[in-house]
């Protein structure tokens, strides 16, 4: 694209983030999945994913893929300050992401989670992945956290047992609306870690392949009879 | 004694079901067992509604549901009561069900059970199944029910020898069969590598109870699921032509001590043996007369135990089984062929109901193809109250 004038004063200063190297973990079906950072050329198969997602109430599904088709295209067009996007894939086909930005760098602002395939604790793994890069790649010092589904308080704000922003930032509210915010420290992380993080690196190359081309779901087990028309 | 059988049987699936109140959950089971029974029109010939559930007061804020179940189906002006027994509460009221059509109060029962758990936290649905426990003795030092589980699968690993891996088959077995089951709440199958062996499997198959992990226990389900039951010699067995009626052959329970410390050896099941004993003798039959069986596995380590206590197997020797791959669907003694609690989920006043169901189910020969037994002949469950101080056993027989 050329950024015109116009265009540059549209864009957010950005901080050059340290790149998320891919892992791989093995899921209690036996499955690999590989965990890799996405690159904003392939936003297109990220919306892909996330779209048919935005009709559906169940578990919030409608609010949570609402808001992350807005924040992967914020992020694809520049309108975003230092987001970056990583996925679940396996043999390629995307089974859930996960959006995160940096405040500065010090601070890290959790923005959604997002489970295609249920059942094998995904969202964990791609929410822990998360936390990982900002508190180990990026060295951040402490990430904020909201819960917009009663499955992401349970998984992550009581999981995690993190702590109240309200007690270190009185009045200060997360980007995501001002709801009750909640950060993991680093003290906390270390705690948790053990249980929480996990994956092998460097992903072999045969493993790491299958995920160079990513794919949308062709079935969603949230939108049942719904087939994915491949071209 | 009069004879019963079983006419119609019903479920929904086990799983997230907060879209619904406590009372939708159970008419949808009921519903669908009027419709299996073939009785949708004619509902009116059931005596007597009972009602197996135990959180409904306390979590769901919910009292007089069998009342209410009656009216939101229409079946007034069948009797209608509540059977609270714990997690055993399903078979319970099977059992209490039977009881009045054996003394002639009844000829046809429905009993419905159901559970609607995922309406609070996991930590508050586990705080609530603790309030079984003994209150000053064991509740009020922080045992819950999965700490209970815990302390019994550490205990019988010292004793027997019994490996995490070996321990692991029963739910990759479990989660085979529950694949299949298109009512089980957790549709995955898990494998040994993914749960036990990979390098991430210790976060995968998270700790929960030290020594058991995430995929060795329930998971928290909604649910329900109902039987019908009517006397053998009744005329009204006149309107249940469509499916071929299962005998209720032998139903017994048995209690234990409420506190476990007070149990001279913890691994002995009393309750599960003595239930046993009573059901095989009013049925005629030994464990080895036995086709398939559904086996209380709130935690894993409960199937082993059970299929011992029950005959199946000598003490200690069920690993041998689960290892030899006798349990599994094409085994000799196929166990929790419904995925058990363990895929199939644990709505606790549904289980006791929803493990004589698969029973009907098998005997008839309408299970999902891949989780069919050949030719069954009699089928054992058993429902598991408290940590084994109330049990009870049921025994049905192709007639």
């Amino acid at each position: 694209m050329i950024i015109d004038e116009m265009e540059k004063k549209l864009r957010p200063p950005e901080i050059a983030l340290k790149p998320y190297p891919a892992k791989m973990i093995t899921l209690a079906n036996g499955e690999v999945m590989v965990v890799r950072e996405v690159h904003r050329n392939e936003a297109a198969v990220l919306l892909e994913t996330i779209s048919p997602l935005i009709g559906v109430k169940k578990d919030f599904y409608d609010i949570v893929a609402a808001r992350m088709y807005a924040e992967v295209l914020g992020w694809h067009l520049y309108r975003v300050a230092n987001e970056f996007v990583l996925v679940g894939a396996i043999n390629g086909e995307i089974v859930g992401l996960v959006t995160s930005r940096c405040v500065d760098e010090n601070i890290g602002m959790s923005l959604h989670t997002l489970t295609v395939k249920r059942g094998l604790r995904i969202g964990a793994q791609l929410f822990a992945a998360k936390m990982e890069h900002h508190l180990e790649l990026l060295e951040q010092k402490e990430v904020w956290i909201v819960a917009e589904s009663p499955n992401g308080f349970k998984r992550f704000l009581i999981e995690y047992e993190l702590d109240s922003a309200e007690d270190r930032y009185p009045g200060v509210q997360h980007e995501l609306g001002g709801v009750p915010t909640c950060i993991l420290t680093r003290t906390l992380y270390d705690a948790v870690r053990e249980q929480k993080v996990t994956g092998t690196r460097p992903v072999p190359a045969e493993i790491l392949g299958t995920a160079d081309v990513l794919k949308a779901p062709g079935e969603y087990p949230q939108i049942p009879g719904y087939k994915r028309s491949r071209k | 004694m009069r004879k019963a059988a079983i006419v119609g049987i019903g479920h929904t699936v086990f799983g997230n079901l907060s879209d619904y109140d406590l009372v939708d959950v159970m008419s949808f089971a009921s519903t669908n067992a009027l419709d299996d029974a073939g009785i949708r029109e004619n509902r009116k010939i059931i005596d007597q509604v009972l009602v197996a559930n135990m959180g409904g007061g306390i979590i769901n804020h919910q009292t007089g549901i069998a009342s209410s179940l009656v009216s939101r189906i229409d079946l007034e002006p069948a009797m209608a009561e509540l059977v609270e027994n714990g997690p055993a509460s399903g078979a319970s009221a099977v059992k209490l069900g039977y009881s009045l059509i054996a003394s002639g109060m009844a000829d046809v029962v429905m009993v419905t059970g159901g559970e609607l758990m995922r309406a609070v936290t996991g930590w508050v649905a586990t705080d609530f199944v603790a309030t079984l426990l003994h209150p000053e003795a064991e509740y009020n030092y922080g045992i819950t029910l999965p700490g209970f589980g815990g302390i019994f699968t550490r205990m019988y690993m010292e004793r027997y020898g019994l490996t995490e891996e070996e321990l692991s088959l029963v739910a990759v077995k479990d989660h085979e069969n529950g694949s299949k089951n298109p009512w089980a709440h957790v549709e995955t199958i898990c494998t040994i590598e993914g749960i036990c062996n990979s390098p991430d499997a210790k976060v995968v198959n998270n700790m929960v109870a030290d020594p058991l992990r995430m995929y060795h226990m329930c998971p928290v389900s909604d649910g329900a699921a109902t039987v019908i039951l009517c006397a053998l010699d009744s005329p009204k067995m006149k309107y249940f032509k469509e499916k071929e009626p299962i005998l209720l052959n032998g139903i017994g329970s048995a209690t234990d001590t409420h506190c476990l410390h007070h149990r001279k050896d913890p691994l002995e099941l009393t309750a599960v043996r003595l239930s046993a004993e009573r059901a095989y003798k009013m049925a005629g039959l030994k464990p080895e007369d036995i086709s398939f069986a559904e086996l209380h596995d709130a935690f894993i380590i409960l199937e082993l135990a059970i299929s011992e206590e029950v005959g199946f197997f000598k003490r200690g020797k069920a690993r041998e089984a689960i290892v030899k791959g006798i349990t599994r669907i094409n085994g000799s003694l196929p166990i929790n062929t419904s995925g058990g609690l363990k895929a199939k989920g644990h709505p606790l006043g549904a289980t006791g109901v929803s493990q004589i169901y698969e029973l009907v189910k098998q005997l008839r020969g309408e299970a999902e193809k891949g989780r069919q037994v050949k030719n069954p002949k009699h089928g054992l469950s058993v429902n598991f109250g408290g940590f084994g101080n109330n049990v009870v056993t049921t025994i049905c027989s192709k007639e």
